[in-house]
């Protein structure tokens, strides 16, 4: 049985007091508990940014690659062992800035894995930029004048795309984030988590408080998942109500069904002690 | 008439099926037990533009193109213009007889065949594509070959799409053929016939690379189309399931590898390919690899840079940066073929390597090699066997402690530290792109910094003393030494086979493994030859600035082609004739 304990590890995380990092990763921890996946199964991938660091203090298999690109390491993770539990994480940054390209076209794939987005509407790690989510307006750093581009909706974006499992939380409410992450886990195909988080360092307009009072929650507001418009309707509610849950969710064809070379076993069980090339060599002949 | 010993060309505009035809033309000679090296040139773009396909036919191994076309298919005027002085006396033009052609463009000593193309193609009912056979034909009875054999080709090839288009093919050949025996005397001084054996295959530096791969178990492929790496990913993709393989477009070159990284750590055999190019945007990745000490193998084809350059050309312009990107220090082995024979055995090594070491592997290619054709013999697949490396033994895993995480990059005497791959009990770790401990864990202690650097290198230590080293071609105490790498090699072995019967001896140094550098053999080929000579596809000499800052030696005289064409073996001659007497 996998229990809490056994997930700890001794480095501890290093976020700043307050983050909203701790409540994904309690949330995290707590849903693979609920599932009882066996830890070695598990392989988290991640990119750059405070989230980046969240597979070193959870001991499962891990990768903490480069900014921007978990989403096709964690990809070909899947491709090849789709015995295992994916998950890639990554904030607004990595994955709706640099990594937005292949952001769109994993929810393309539908891959069946679990992808946990730590949106806190800055950049943390480099010390208070804007970020693709920061609303119009907002001074950084970076834009010290304010925001002139309009944000990204990755919910919206979402749905349009091709996710298959399409949902919001708040890390500041872990049961209802670790209820929505194994909701994504079980749903077979790509599942986009995109979690509200305060950034107690650098976002001093989006804070625990201010997403606390606007967020509420779609399953209580009788929303149906199923229903694509609907769920396209909620995804542009923004300002003082702000909807939480599963947006939208389908069951389709993941990636994975429509490759019969990995139908009866996974790439990485398959021998190739001695693969026999000759008839190839003979097309050539 | 002088027997087996001839280039033929066919030029015209991209999109007529002039690549096709010229396949077609070559597997018949292959059939007749004959060799062959192409070579083609094309622009790129898809429609219109000035195609050709360049084939030499020996009854001999041969290695490159030479100078001197024999028989000259121009498919539209642009091409006779274009390539009428590089036939030699006593050559043929075949050519659309609707074609005028004014004889003040024309040159002395060659000969004309003007065919009715169009006419022969209505006469018998056939599609105006046809027309290409036609004049395919009409050279096999120039050349006095065995039409039979392009007929058996020819229903071969078509095989798949039934017999009204086989038979539509076969009787436009057969038309061109008839032309020309009945219309023209029977004294065309250049001919080939059916010798030796068949049997040997017809393939592609690119093709050969796939079947290295796939025989060192490449179970993932990952690419974004890319000339002129792009038939590399056309033919996995086309053997996926035949050897259960997946293969991937992705979205661009930065996704295609941090896909094989991907499929790396998770313990399947992962390759990617690309040009410069994409190899830019890999260049982040490549480092990753180098970090997270995941097996990798990336195929880089060169072609003619800066930026897009010449994409559909050749060069060999990429050394130094294969050599230098990505940010930092790490082992970064680079294989660099020179023929197809070393693409298939290069390729498959470069996977045992990338397993063995932890590390990304890269197969340094070249349009010229990467799409050229050569009769080649099967390859002796027993050779590449597997060596899947230290995987963690179950002693390992069961010692490995219940809270922490795995050893996975352990200190250890060659650097090479006990892998484990998800799915492993007690296995777990997490790998990171930043600095790290034994376990993966991010430390920025200068000490672990300082032994996490050298571990690494190490591994690049271990390899340099398994590597064979490179080993002299030709005479002893040559007049002249070539020291190069990659596809030169062909135009080089052909070199010296012109220049030794004018009587000078010239050896060859073959560079296979660009890094590990085999420093201390360079240097002593360069120390006790006469004179050195680099021969090299670049602008500025890369391989010799190589030597240069491996050895500490100058070579006496870098011969350079940055045309985006490669060498012709008695362009070299000429060059090292100059060196001789200078």
């Amino acid at each position: 049985m996998v229990n809490m304990t056994v997930l700890n590890t001794i480095d501890k995380p290093n976020w700043c007091p307050g983050c909203g990092d701790f409540g994904i990763l309690v949330a995290l921890k707590g849903a693979v508990v609920e599932l009882n996946i066996e830890q070695e199964n598990i392989v988290l991938v991640s990119g750059i940014g405070c989230s980046g660091k969240l597979p070193h203090w959870i001991r499962t298999y891990g990768l903490h690659g480069i900014h921007g690109r978990a989403l096709p390491v964690a990809s070909a993770v899947k491709l090849a062992n789709n015995e295992l539990t994916v998950f890639a994480v990554g904030g607004d940054g990595d994955g709706y800035g640099i990594g937005m390209c292949h952001f769109i076209h994993a929810m393309r794939r539908n891959i069946d894995m679990t992808y946990i987005v730590h949106n806190n509407m800055i950049y943390g790690l480099t010390t208070g930029q804007t970020s693709p989510t920061s609303e119009k307006g907002m001074r950084t750093k970076s834009t010290p004048s304010g925001v002139i581009e309009v944000p990204v909706n990755p919910i919206a974006l979402a749905i349009s795309t091709g996710a298959t499992f399409v949902a919001r939380s708040f890390a500041g409410d872990v049961k209802h984030l670790q209820k929505t992450i194994v909701d994504a886990v079980k749903h077979r195909g790509f599942s986009l988590v995109d979690v509200f988080q305060q950034c107690v360092s650098f976002n001093h307009v989006n804070t625990y408080d201010w997403y606390k009072q606007r967020v509420y929650d779609l399953s209580t507001a009788g929303h149906d998942p199923a229903d694509k418009l609907k769920a396209f309707t909620k995804s542009q509610e923004w300002g003082d109500h702000i909807p939480v849950g599963v947006f939208y969710k389908v069951l389709q064809p993941t990636y994975e069904d429509e490759l019969p070379q990995i139908k009866d076993k996974p790439l990485v069980k398959q021998p190739i002690d001695n693969i026999d090339i000759g008839g190839l060599m003979d097309d050539f002949v | 008439m002088i027997k087996n010993r001839l280039t033929w060309k066919i030029g015209g505009k991209a999109g007529e099926g002039i690549m096709a035809t010229g396949m077609i033309f070559s597997q018949s000679c292959s059939c007749g037990g004959l060799h062959i090296y192409d070579i083609n040139e094309y622009p790129s773009l898809i429609k219109g533009g000035h195609n050709t396909l360049q084939v030499r036919v020996e009854d001999r191994e041969i290695f490159s193109q030479v100078k001197g076309v024999n028989i000259l298919i121009a498919l539209n005027k642009e091409t006779i213009l274009l390539h009428k002085d590089e036939l030699v006396d006593g050559g043929g033009i075949i050519y659309d007889s609707s074609e005028v052609i004014d004889d003040k463009e024309m040159r002395k000593n060659i000969r004309f065949y003007p065919i009715p193309l169009n006419d022969i193609i209505k006469e018998i009912g056939a599609q105006a594509i046809m027309k290409n056979n036609v004049a395919l034909g009409a050279s096999i009875a120039l050349i006095d070959y065995d039409f039979g054999i392009v007929g058996e080709v020819i229903r071969d090839n078509f095989k798949r799409k039934g017999d009204k288009i086989i038979d539509e093919n076969t009787r436009s050949a057969k038309a061109g053929y008839d032309f020309i025996k009945k219309n023209f005397k029977n004294d065309f001084e250049y001919g080939l016939e059916k010798t030796g054996k068949p049997g040997r295959m017809l393939l592609t530096g690119n093709d050969a690379i796939c079947m290295g791969a796939i025989r060192a178990g490449c179970k993932f492929y990952s690419a974004y189309p890319m000339t002129p790496a792009s038939s590399i990913l056309h033919f996995m993709a086309a053997q996926e399931r035949r050897f259960n393989i997946v293969v991937k477009h992705t979205e661009d070159e930065i996704s295609a590898i941090n896909m094989a990284i991907g499929a790396g750590f998770t313990g399947a055999r992962a390759m990617c390919g690309t040009s410069g190019g994409g190899f830019c945007l890999m260049s982040e990745g490549y480092g990753l690899a180098g970090m997270l000490e995941v097996p990798i193998v990336i195929v880089m084809s060169m072609r003619p840079g800066p930026s897009t350059g010449m994409p559909t050309w050749s060069e060999q312009g990429d050394l130094k940066f294969v050599l230098n990107a990505s940010q930092g220090d790490f082992p970064r082995p680079v294989l660099v073929p020179g023929d197809i024979e070393e693409s298939f055995y290069l390729t498959g090594e470069a996977f045992n390597i990338a397993e063995k070491y932890q590390t990304p592997v890269i197969v340094l290619s070249d349009k010229n090699l990467a799409e050229s054709h050569k009769t080649t013999e099967k390859f002796d697949e027993k050779k590449i066997a597997i060596d899947r490396g230290s995987f963690a033994s179950p002693d390992d895993l069961a010692a490995s402690s219940d809270t922490t995480f795995f050893k996975r990059y352990k200190y250890t005497e060659n650097g090479i530290s006990p892998r484990t791959i998800p799915g492993m009990k007690k296995g777990i770790y997490t790998g990171a792109s930043d600095e790290h401990d034994e376990e993966g864990n991010i430390r920025e202690d200068a000490d672990i910094r300082i032994k996490m650097m050298q571990k690494r290198g190490r591994k690049m230590m271990a390899l340099s003393k398994e590597l064979k080293q490179p080993e002299l071609a030709g005479p002893n105490g040559a007049d002249i030494t070539i020291i190069a790498a990659g596809s030169t090699k062909g135009p080089i072995k052909e070199a010296m086979i012109l220049i030794e019967k004018e009587g000078f001896k010239v050896n060859y140094l073959q560079i296979v493994y660009l890094n590990p550098f085999p420093s201390e053999k360079v240097a002593k080929v360069i120390e006790s030859a006469k004179k050195t000579v680099v021969v090299e596809n670049n602008f500025s000499g890369q391989l010799a600035d190589i030597i240069k800052e491996k050895t500490g030696r100058d070579v006496n005289k870098r011969v350079l082609k940055y045309d985006g064409r490669p060498f012709y073996p008695e362009e070299i001659v000429t060059a090292i004739k100059e060196v001789a007497h200078g």
